[in-house]
């Protein structure tokens, strides 16, 4: 580690940066994060799940063992090949091992019975089905309010033995194969290779290679990195592919040098022999260096699939596939959000259509009312001014009347008065004459 | 205190550690039944498996976030150039601001072959108002929306959590004014307010203007009222052997008293950051001096990663759990039965869909009882209306009555005059007719 370079590149305001390399004494001491990381990763150790996919008879158990240098297949505990099954079982053995300080706890999976029926169609149904239920484990654990430390038992990587026939991929091979590459990270093997001369080996991975690409399966692939070593190793790892693969659990003596092989009359096929088989290649591919990535492959690519399907599958159920394509980049909860804010806006809307709609009809209705009211009004007020004008009518004639009346009556009175004089006058005449 | 600073020999040390401790490590106990331990026959090579995750995340790069919280003027800045050896962005702001705003910058660095995403957050305007009692609600704002960033991200339906730039708040350093005595009631209040929600690191800024024994009785002043209101600072980890002694007694000269200065002065033959006064030189990396050397230490060097995890971990589920609790998720329904995920989503969808409609249903019904009441209130007025007319007509009616009997009247009363004086006339014409007579029998009649 160098001890001043420090290089800072600031972020300017049009979201470019510009690396100012600056030379000071001085030191951070940011660059032990790695060593944090690698402190931390240590005390919680790893945990790797590992599936084995083949017919019985095809040394899965013993490529395990060989594997792990261990014996997780025992008389105690026997492997898929000692048990008959009927139908295809999907089985884990989890066990714990230490090395150098380092923890793994290691799932095998195994799918006893796989292939070994007449009839094998579906048979890799239990498969996918175990794998799916592993992915929904960990959503489910995931999407829980309370989260504790999540266990991840998903299938990260999964080997298909193929037999060594010589000749090509079967079509059981093949149809796994095409069911399962978007699910788990597929490494093809050729079983039991040392049944095979070097040539004819290397014609079989060709043909396979040529199959394999013939139905775009997708095979695990390793990461580009920009190291040459690292890429001239991958490059090789790539050309060999698919791994021939030999197992053995028994210790032989070879040239002084006790080594892993299989004794038969003609010689020891060494299991570690580069030039015998691509056992050490799938090694230390598999452990040494890139076990890594293939949980990291798992849990960016094979299970946001998986999620990404399973949740678009619940929140849209039933709605036009087609307008939602451009949503998925919302969550769920974000999309709810904005149904119910577009709904708020909708109903302000209906509600104040409805209020308008209402306000008009009572304006009418109330100016219809208002009409009438006033109507009413001026036929009372005619009505009125009719009676007043008969009053007046009456009243002109009544005084004409007492008029006319007063007057007779005056004149009446005059006659009276006339008649009594009159008569008054007869009457002293009459008394006048009597006399 | 010379850590082991070559990583070959300090990965070792890690890992003998482990090898030699009896301490089973979190997979070791999480295996516990179901899971036999077997010895291996030799060397498998999977010890490298710390490796591929350490070289992975170096491709991959690192990223941190500082939030430094102190009143204007506590040298937040100048810190933060000291501790990353350059200098940040930003002038000095004045003392005006009228509320709290939260200010945050990214940068690249690189030491080594290690690069680290930098964003440095600053509170300007800190405890500058007259009334502070909302100053911290920006600071939890800010905070929070960093969280809610996330968990919408990790919500999506498609999301890209691998390459999502954490913008979640690591670290939160906050800056304590160099008085002496306690401390301020405003920096109690918002380091309560910020215990549940981020890493605090409470140091004492401006440190050479305490002396000594001063600066001591102040952190122990500090340290108590810390713990008698309840405030959770962040201690550093003692669970991992590798690094549990030199924690615990780091933790122990908690808070830092610090100094920053990006200039440099000559001390014998060397340049060191130092602050010169006329009475002496402040030298920033003495650790007699000041602590800054610790903070460094302990902020970048040794717990910088466990700074993430103790945020990613501990805070941001607590926050989420929070969040999702309020909208109405729960683990398990009433009979206690796990939820899926499925179902929840459903159940929730369903229930969102129900809600909505009902409210709809409740809108139109509100307008269909508004309808009903105007409709009614103005068939009363109607009513009120021709009743008064009704009245009217009738008062008319009387009044027409009345007017018809006074007519009728007048009109008896005409003819009865006319009666009279026709029969006067009659009278009148046969007594002029009957002469003298006439006027005798009229008299008579008269009489009678």
């Amino acid at each position: 580690m160098s001890s001043g370079e420090i290089l800072v590149s600031e972020a300017d305001g049009n979201g470019g940066i510009m690396a100012q390399p600056k030379n000071l004494e001085g030191y951070v001491g940011f660059a032990n994060l790695p060593n944090q990381v690698y402190r931390k990763s240590v005390k919680r150790g790893f945990e790797f799940t590992l599936m084995v996919v083949g017919e019985s008879g095809l040394g899965k158990s013993t490529l395990i063992n060989s594997l792990f240098l261990t014996d997780l297949y025992s008389p105690e505990y026997p492997g898929p090949s000692h048990r008959i099954k009927k139908t295809v079982q999907v089985e884990q053995s989890k066990v714990l091992v230490k090395e150098g300080g380092v923890h793994l706890l290691l799932t095998i999976v195994d799918t006893p019975g796989f292939g070994d029926a007449v009839d094998n169609s579906n048979c890799w149904q239990p498969v996918i089905d175990y794998i799916d239920s592993k992915f929904e484990d960990y959503l489910n654990a995931e999407s829980r309010v309370n989260r504790r430390q999540m266990p991840d038992s998903r299938v990260q990587c999964c080997l298909y033995f193929i037999a060594p026939s010589g000749h090509g991929l079967k079509p059981l091979d093949i149809e796994f194969m095409k069911r399962l590459h978007e699910k788990v990270n597929i490494i093809p093997l050729i079983a039991k290779a040392d049944t095979m001369t070097p040539e004819e080996c290397q014609q079989f991975k060709n043909q396979i290679m040529k199959e394999i690409q013939e139905h775009k399966i997708k095979i695990y692939e390793f990461p580009e990195t920009e190291d040459e070593e690292e890429m001239k190793l991958v490059r090789r790892i790539k050309d060999r592919l698919p791994l021939a693969v030999v197992g053995s659990n028994t210790i032989i003596e070879v040239n002084g040098k006790r080594v892993r092989g299989r004794q038969y009359p003609w010689g020891v096929a060494e299991v570690e022999n580069g030039e015998h088989c691509d056992f050490t290649i799938l090694r230390n591919m598999l452990i040494r260096t890139h076990m890594q990535d293939l949980k990291d492959v798992t849990n960016n690519v094979h299970y946001e699939n998986y999620r990404s399907r399973k949740l678009a599958a619940v929140t849209y159920n039933g709605m036009d596939n087609n307008k939602n394509k451009g949503q998925l980049t919302k969550s769920p909860l974000a999309q709810m959000e904005e149904e119910r804010r577009d709904h708020v806006s909708k109903m302000k809307k209906m509600e104040q259509e409805m209020e308008q709609v209402f306000e008009m009809k009572v304006k009418e209705k109330l100016m219809k009312l208002r009409d009438s009211e006033a109507e009413l009004q001026r036929r009372h007020e005619q009505m009125k001014k009719n009676l007043e004008a008969q009053h007046r009518e009456l009243e002109e004639r009544r005084r004409q009347h007492d008029e006319e009346k007063a007057g007779w009556e005056a004149q009446q009175r005059i006659l009276e008065q006339q008649k009594l004089d009159a008569s008054r006058t007869l009457e002293k005449n009459k008394k006048k004459k009597i006399f | 205190m010379q850590l082991p600073l070559l990583t070959e020999s300090s990965r070792c040390f890690v890992l003998q550690l482990a090898a030699t401790t009896m301490a089973s490590t979190e997979i070791a106990r999480q295996a516990g039944e179901g899971a036999r331990a077997v010895p291996l026959a030799g060397h498998v090579g999977f010890d490298s498996m710390p490796d591929q995750l350490v070289n992975k995340s170096v491709n991959h790069g690192f990223c941190f976030n500082i939030l430094c919280v102190g009143e204007t003027g506590l040298g937040k800045s100048t810190l933060m150039d000291t501790l990353f050896n350059t200098k940040f962005e930003g002038e000095p702001t004045q003392h005006n601001q009228p509320g709290v705003t939260l200010k945050s910058n990214t940068y690249e660095l690189q030491e080594s072959n290690v690069r680290l995403k930098l964003t440095v957050v600053n509170t300007v305007g800190f405890g500058d108002q007259i009334n502070k009692e909302d100053s911290y609600k920006s600071i939890v704002e800010f905070i929070d929306a960093q969280f809610e960033a996330y968990l919408q991200e990790e919500l999506k339906i498609k999301r890209t959590l691998h390459s999502y730039h954490d913008t979640r708040i690591h670290a939160c350093l906050y800056f304590i004014a160099p008085t002496g005595h306690s401390l301020k009631s405003l920096d109690l209040v918002t380091m309560k307010k910020l215990d549940s929600k981020v890493n605090i690191i409470p140091i004492v800024a401006k440190s050479d203007a305490i002396s000594k024994s001063e600066l001591a009785k102040f952190k122990i002043k500090i340290t108590s009222e810390l713990v008698s209101n309840g405030v959770q600072i962040y201690q550093f980890p003692t669970d991992d052997e590798s690094v549990a002694e030199i924690n615990s007694t780091m933790n122990s000269h908690l808070p830092f008293a610090v100094v920053g200065s990006t200039e440099e002065v000559k001390i014998g033959n060397k340049m060191v950051k130092a602050r010169q006064y006329p009475w002496g030189t402040v030298q920033v990396e003495n650790e007699n001096h000041c602590d800054f050397v610790k903070l460094r230490e302990m902020l970048i060097r040794v717990n910088m990663e466990d700074l993430r995890e103790q945020t990613h971990t501990r805070h941001y589920e607590l926050y989420r759990r929070c969040k999702l609790e309020e909208m109405g998720f729960k683990d398990t329904d009433p009979d206690s039965k796990p939820f899926s995920l499925q179902e929840t989503y459903e159940a929730k969808r369903n229930e969102f869909m129900g809600e909505l409609q009902k409210k709809e249903e409740e809108m139109r019904q509100m307008f269909v009882q508004r309808v009903k009441e105007k409709e009614a209130e103005l068939k009363e007025a109607e009513k009120e209306l021709h009743e008064k007319f009704d009245r009217l007509k009738k008062l008319h009616q009387d009044e027409k009555k009345k007017l018809e009997d006074k007519k009728k009247s007048l009109d008896d009363e005409l003819n009865m005059f006319k009666q009279k004086k026709t029969a006067a006339e009659l009278l009148y014409n046969q007594a002029q007719q009957a002469g003298g007579s006439t006027t005798l029998k009229r008299d008579k009649e008269r009489k009678n």
